[in-house]
C-alpha cells in the first residue's frame, strides 16, 4: 500500500457518497451532488459557478453570503446544501428581469452604495428580503434590520439611501 | 469542518430513536450555532440528524390560556407572531434585540435554548477549556473577561449564556417540553439551564437523548408593563454585556407582581423569585427598584475586567424596572416598545 492509499482510506465509504439534490435556483431546476458538509455557499460558488454570492467571514457574522431561500433572507455559509433539497434559492444573479436590473440593484448604482463591492451582493439580497418582510419604514428601522450586513468600506449612508429610494419606488404590494 | 453522515427524520419518535442510538450524533435545525462551532472544530459530530421536517413549527394556544411555541418555530416567526406581539411583547423585544435578521430567519426556538456560550476561549481550540474538555482548565479565568460571568460562576468556568430570547422566557416563567426514550416531560425554564459548578460541559438539564418539542408561555404575559434593556458594545448585532428583562403587573401605583431576569451575567438567565417577591406591594419608585437591584446582584463577584458589570447590572435593573413601570417607555426617549427601531 502506498502512502497515498493510506491517506485516502481514512474516508469511510458512506461519507464519500455525495447526495443528489435539486435546487430551484434563480428560476430553473438545478440538480447537483453535494457532500453532507457542503454549505449552500460552497455549493453555489464551487459546484454551480455562481460566484456573485461572496464568502466573507464564513461564520454568519458579515452577511456577504446572504441569499434568499424560499423568499427569506438567510446566510448561506451556515446552511447545509443537503438540507435545502427542493428549495427555491435566489442569488444576486437571479434578481434582474429580462435584462433590467432589480430596482434595488439600480438604486445601488444610482446612489453609489458601495466602494469595493464585495459586500454588495449580500447587501442587495438582504435588502430584497427586508422589503418583503415589510418591517422597516424609518431610516433607523432599516439600519437596525440591515445590521447583519457589514460594509468595511463604510458605504452605509449610501446603502441606506439606496434602500430608501427602492422602497419609495416600489409599492408595498409589489415587494413580495 | 469534520466529515459526518447525514440523516433526515420525519417524526419525533424516529428522531429520538436516532439520537439515542448514537452518542456522537447531533440534531440540526437552523444550524446557526452548530455549524459555526463545527467550522471551529469545537463540535465534531459524526452524524447530523436533520429535524427541520418534524411538525414542530406551529405557534398555538395552550389549554391553560397560554401560548405554545413549537421548537422549530423560527426566532422571526415568534417575534412577529401577532399573539406574541400582543400578549408577550417582552419576548418579541428580546428576540429582536439578538442576532441579525438573517440569523433570526434561520434560528429555531429549541436551538436558541441549546446554543453554546460565545466565550472566546471555548471557541479557541488552542486554549484549555473545561466546557470543551472536562478537566482541562479554564483559560478565561485570568484572561480577557469583559464578557464573562459575575453571578453563579465557579472556579471551573466563568462563561455566560448568550441568549436574549431565553432571558425573556425565564422572566415569563416559560415551560420547556421535551420528549425522550423515557417519554415526555416538562422542565421549568428556571431549571433548564444549569450553573457550571464542576461540570461546565453540561449546559442544560435536558438529557442528550431528549428532544425539545415546544416552549409553553403561561397566560400572564405582562403586556402592559415590560422592557427588555440590552447594554452592549454596539447598538445592534452584538451580544449583551448586561441585559434585563423586566415585567410588572401594576395595581394603580402599586406593584402586584414583578419579574426581573438578567442576561449576559451568568451561565443561565439570572432570575431570583425571592427578590421579585420583595417588590410585591411596593410603590413603583426608584427606591423600591434600587433595593431590588441591590438584592439581585448581592452575590456578584468580578473576575478581572468584568468588575464594571456589577454596577452596570444594578443600574440596568433600575432603568428597566422604571421603563416597565412607565409602560415600556423611557421617560426621556421614544417608545422602547418599538423593537425594530429601538435604539437603547
Amino acid at each position: 500500500m502506498s502512502p497515498r492509499d493510506a491517506q485516502t482510506i481514512e474516508v469511510a465509504p458512506e461519507w464519500a457518497a455525495a447526495t443528489r439534490i435539486t435546487l430551484r435556483l434563480n428560476g430553473a431546476a438545478r440538480e447537483l451532488a453535494v457532500e453532507p458538509w457542503t454549505t449552500l455557499l460552497d455549493a453555489l460558488r464551487e459546484h454551480l459557478d455562481l460566484t456573485g454570492t461572496k464568502k466573507g467571514c464564513d461564520h454568519g457574522q458579515c452577511g456577504a453570503c446572504t441569499v434568499l431561500v424560499d423568499g427569506v433572507r438567510i446566510v448561506s455559509c451556515l446552511t447545509l446544501a443537503v438540507m435545502k433539497d427542493g428549495a427555491e434559492v435566489t442569488t444576486v444573479e437571479g434578481l434582474a428581469r429580462d435584462g433590467a436590473l432589480h430596482p434595488l440593484q439600480a438604486a445601488f448604482v444610482e446612489h453609489d452604495a458601495f466602494q469595493c463591492g464585495y459586500c454588495t451582493p449580500g447587501q442587495i439580497c438582504s435588502a430584497v428580503g427586508l422589503m418583503r418582510e415589510g418591517r422597516a419604514r424609518t431610516a433607523d428601522e432599516i439600519r437596525e434590520l440591515m445590521s447583519g450586513n457589514l460594509c468595511r468600506c463604510g458605504a452605509y449612508p449610501n446603502i441606506l439611501a439606496a434602500i430608501q429610494a427602492a422602497m419609495r419606488a416600489t409599492p408595498e404590494a409589489a415587494r413580495r | 469542518m469534520n466529515r459526518f453522515t447525514y440523516a433526515r427524520v420525519e417524526d419525533v419518535a424516529t428522531a429520538v430513536r436516532a439520537i439515542a442510538a448514537d452518542g456522537h450524533a447531533r440534531f440540526i435545525a437552523g444550524g446557526t450555532n452548530l455549524l459555526d462551532l463545527m467550522k471551529e472544530n469545537v463540535e465534531r459530530p459524526e452524524r447530523l440528524i436533520d429535524i427541520t421536517h418534524l411538525p414542530l413549527a406551529g405557534i398555538e394556544p395552550t389549554d391553560h390560556g397560554g401560548l405554545r411555541l413549537g421548537a422549530l418555530a423560527t426566532n422571526t416567526s415568534v417575534a412577529y407572531h401577532p399573539e406574541v406581539e400582543r400578549r408577550y411583547p417582552l419576548l418579541s423585544q428580546a428576540i429582536l434585540a439578538g442576532a441579525s435578521a438573517q440569523l433570526r430567519n434561520m434560528a429555531s426556538v429549541g436551538g436558541n435554548l441549546m446554543q453554546r456560550t460565545r466565550c472566546a476561549y471555548f471557541y479557541d481550540t488552542a486554549t484549555p477549556c473545561n466546557k470543551r474538555t472536562p478537566g482541562a482548565g479554564c483559560s478565561a479565568i485570568g484572561g480577557f473577561t469583559r464578557y464573562h460571568a459575575i453571578l453563579g460562576a465557579s472556579e471551573h468556568c466563568i462563561a455566560v449564556h448568550p441568549s436574549d430570547m431565553c432571558v425573556a422566557l425565564a422572566a415569563l416563567a416559560a415551560v420547556v417540553r421535551v420528549t425522550g426514550p423515557r417519554g415526555d416531560r416538562t422542565i421549568a425554564f428556571g431549571d433548564f439551564h444549569r450553573l457550571p459548578g464542576d461540570t461546565p460541559h453540561l449546559d442544560t438539564t435536558k438529557q442528550p437523548d431528549e428532544i425539545i418539542t415546544a416552549v409553553d408561555l403561561p397566560a400572564e404575559g405582562f403586556a402592559r408593563h415590560f422592557t427588555y434593556l440590552k447594554v452592549r458594545d454596539r447598538t445592534s448585532y452584538a451580544f449583551a454585556l448586561v441585559a434585563v428583562a423586566a415585567a410588572l403587573r401594576m395595581e394603580g401605583g402599586t406593584i402586584a407582581e414583578a419579574r426581573v431576569t438578567l442576561g449576559g451575567v451568568a451561565h443561565t438567565p439570572w432570575r431570583d423569585p425571592s427578590v421579585e417577591a420583595t417588590l410585591r406591594g411596593q410603590p413603583a419608585t426608584r427606591a423600591s427598584f434600587q433595593r431590588a437591584a441591590d438584592a439581585l446582584v448581592r452575590d456578584a463577584r468580578a473576575s478581572g475586567q468584568n468588575a464594571f458589570k456589577i454596577e452596570l447590572a444594578r443600574r440596568a435593573v433600575v432603568r428597566a424596572l422604571e421603563r416597565a413601570a412607565a409602560g415600556g417607555r423611557d421617560e426621556a426617549g421614544p417608545a422602547a416598545a418599538a423593537p425594530a427601531g429601538g435604539r437603547p
